[in-house]
């Protein structure tokens, strides 16, 4: 992992001192709530609907165990226990104070963390594959690529008070498991047809009240000119993009009004304005990063773990958590092992201190000290071997974290919606635990197969579910919770936005319409196909008829 | 005097705490955690006091975003009549474990 040198703690350090006094100042009465809002959301606090809210930067979803630890310690002395982990792979405190903000800032700093950037009209946390480092299909390990992104962006001083936020992906396969056409900017890392590696530049994408599908701008970049072409983009969009309307402020906007071709044409423009005013790009920063991200010492193990198949043979849970929990790794004899934190019945995304504790524990001992929170708000512990399986998942069991659902209908995204967050229009987490108890059914998952739900509690759409198999959007309709649902939505690579079924529903309906909706698919699928396929093959018309049945006998 | 767009009556008035962040009430004297102690204004004249004290407190530096809220008058409780605002009463629905819900045994 990348360890943190003295001029990254150097500035850590002097942004909580900042802050300690920009909070004092505030309580004593010289800064007005005006003056300080904008200066607590540059530190990741907001003020929600019972509470502060603390949002915790996690450099593309990647935590050592110590770190884990001192998430889980602040948890418990500061919050209420627990913490809430998010599609952007941060992490949430719901409950903390504002005059103790500076110290959790401080307990953070001390174990190389931080709360920068996790809010307000800046470059936001740099989001990367679950699987960064593990994966068998990657054509590099994308975390230096997105450290060195971090880096750039940190407090940088032209893009500190941009029109609105601005979200990156990195990802380094060809299955794109980041969210790319969803981002402000997706980066995929390629190598050319001269074997160079380099990045195809995606721009635009985004969810929220307009979600739009982030459009190739450049095929291939050399490394080397990564920073100097996001300079240039971002430069555009600072300059060009609009600032007379918030809901119009986004990157996306300005490529959709202005199109693709003269955005282009800006960022070349420009471009070559960075190119002829700074000296030759260097990538020794990069080397340097990427040193740090060395590969961690692999054993030479055999492909198959005879104890781990004798150890499913004798236990059907542990064969079902091998089947759906792990992911094939680069290395032999090893696996990335998911740890779904969506239990049935559960709030999404929310890990206990204890569990948290537990987490880092099997990190340190089995997965070389490394834990990956993933935009499906779960973990993952990277480089597990095969043999240990069978001991991680017995400590997951106890700790109720060994839920064999990854990719499986319960395993549901879901935002803090009207429970927490002061901009919701409606509940997600309750629904959410709704939908999980009544498909709880292992068997029932098993024969629906790979389907992702995805909740939002407004139009903000923070649980993504534009791009979910079945969509939920929560609103408000004549003075009460309506949830509207959308199918067909793929975050990936055939990457679609959903369509919308019909008039929202009150939450008591939706089980029953998402019955009716899997129904059509478990009627009409072909031999292997999974829920998306069937949908892309008869279109929406058969899955609008089903839901209309509910719709019309709920008006 | 300008005329200032007001919710139906009756009103109680609700802000953040500026230290704790959590949701008090204006009440009697002073705020309260507790709802049911929340002062009710029936009329323009107190909610307009309501909204002068939250004004006076505001720059006091005790609470932020002090703003009136309808409610209906239930077994001599307030509750607000839209369902975000009673969230706030109350705490998150789905952990009755937290917040006033549990505090107060609401
Ligand atoms: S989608 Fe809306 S309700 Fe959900 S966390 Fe985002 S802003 Fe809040």
């Amino acid at each position: 992992m990348y360890a943190y040198d003295e001029l990254d703690r150097q500035i850590v350090r002097e942004r909580v001192a900042q802050f300690a006094s920009q909070v004092e100042r505030r309580l004593d009465g010289s800064l007005t709530e005006e003056e300080f809002r904008p200066l607590r959301l540059k530190n990741g606090v907001y003020l929600q609907l019972h509470a502060y809210m603390l949002r915790v930067a996690i450099p593309y979803g990647g935590l050592s165990s110590r770190q884990l630890r001192q998430l889980a310690l602040i948890a418990e002395k500061y919050d209420r226990g627990y913490g809430h982990f998010t599609t952007r792979t941060n992490i949430q405190f719901n409950w903390p104070k504002l005059r103790e903000i500076p110290a959790i800032l401080g307990l953070l700093a001390d174990v190389d963390m931080h709360a920068i950037q996790t809010s307000g009209n800046c470059i936001r946390n740099t989001t990367t594959d679950c699987f960064a480092g593990a994966a068998f299909d990657e054509i590099e390990d994308p975390r230096p690529t997105a450290e060195w992104i971090r880096q750039w962006s940190t407090l940088h001083p032209e893009f500190d008070w941009l029109g609105r936020k601005f979200k990156i992906a990195v990802t380094a396969t060809q299955q794109d498991r980041a969210v790319l056409r969803g981002h402000d900017v997706g980066v995929r890392i390629v190598r050319n047809a001269a074997g160079e590696t380099g990045y195809r530049l995606y721009v635009g994408g985004g969810l929220g009240r307009t979600p739009m599908e982030g459009k190739l701008v450049r095929d291939f970049l050399p490394r080397a000119e990564l920073l100097g072409y996001l300079e240039a983009i971002l430069r555009v969009y600072n300059l060009e993009g609009r600032r007379d309307n918030k809901f119009k402020a986004r990157i996306k906007i300005l490529v959709h009004e202005i199109g693709l071709e003269a955005f282009r044409a800006q960022v070349e423009a420009e471009y070559s304005k960075v190119v002829a005013a700074a000296p030759a790009p260097d990538l020794r920063e990069f080397e340097r990063i990427t040193a740090s991200f060395d590969a961690p010492d692999f054993a030479d193990l055999p492909e198959v773990s005879r104890k781990l198949e004798q150890a499913q043979a004798a236990d059907p849970d542990l064969a079902q958590f091998v089947a759906r929990n792990l992911f094939r790794h680069k290395k032999k004899g090893y696996v990335a092992l998911t740890i779904s934190l969506k239990s049935i019945g559960g709030a999404p995304g929310d890990a206990t201190a204890e569990q948290m504790r537990a987490v880092a524990d099997l990190a340190e001992q089995f997965s070389f000290d490394q834990v990956r929170v993933s935009y499906k708000q779960n973990l993952v512990l990277p480089h597990v071997r095969r043999d240990d399986v069978p001991e991680i998942f017995a400590v997951l069991k106890a700790q109720g974290l060994a839920t064999p659902n990854v990719d499986l209908i319960t395993d549901i995204i879901c935002c803090p919606g009207l429970d927490y967050c002061a901009l919701a229009t409606a509940r997600s987490i309750p629904l959410a635990q709704t939908l999980s108890r009544h498909f709880a059914d292992p068997d029932k998952q098993k024969e629906i197969g790979e389907l992702s739900i995805k909740i939002s509690g407004c139009i903000n759409a923070c649980a993504h579910h534009h791009i979910a198999n079945i969509g939920i959007l929560g609103l408000e309709k004549s003075g009460g919770e309506s949830y509207q649902i959308t199918i067909g939505g793929d975050p990936g690579d055939q990457y679609a936005l959903g369509e919308l079924l019909g008039p929202g529903l009150p939450a008591s309906a939706v089980p029953e319409a998402i019955d009716r909706v899997i129904g059509v698919y478990l009627d009409a699928r072909r031999q292997g196909e999974t829920f998306i396929e069937t949908y892309r093959r008869l279109g929406v018309t058969p899955f609008k008829a089903a839901f209309k049945e509910i719709a019309d006998a709920v008006a | 005097m300008a005329v200032v767009k007001r919710p139906p009556f009756p009103v109680i008035l609700v802000a953040n705490d500026l230290v704790e962040g959590e949701v008090i009430f204006a009440a009697e004297h002073g705020w309260t955690r507790d709802v049911r102690a929340a002062r009710v204004a029936n009329d323009a004249e107190a909610a307009q006091a309501l909204e002068q004290f939250g004004a006076a407190q505001a720059r006091a530096c005790k609470v932020v975003d002090a703003y009136l809220v309808d409610v209906e008058i239930e077994a001599g409780v307030p509750v607000p009549r839209h369902y975000r605002e009673r969230l706030r009463t109350l705490g998150p629905s789905h952990r009755l474990d937290l917040g006033k819900q549990a505090d107060f045994h609401l």
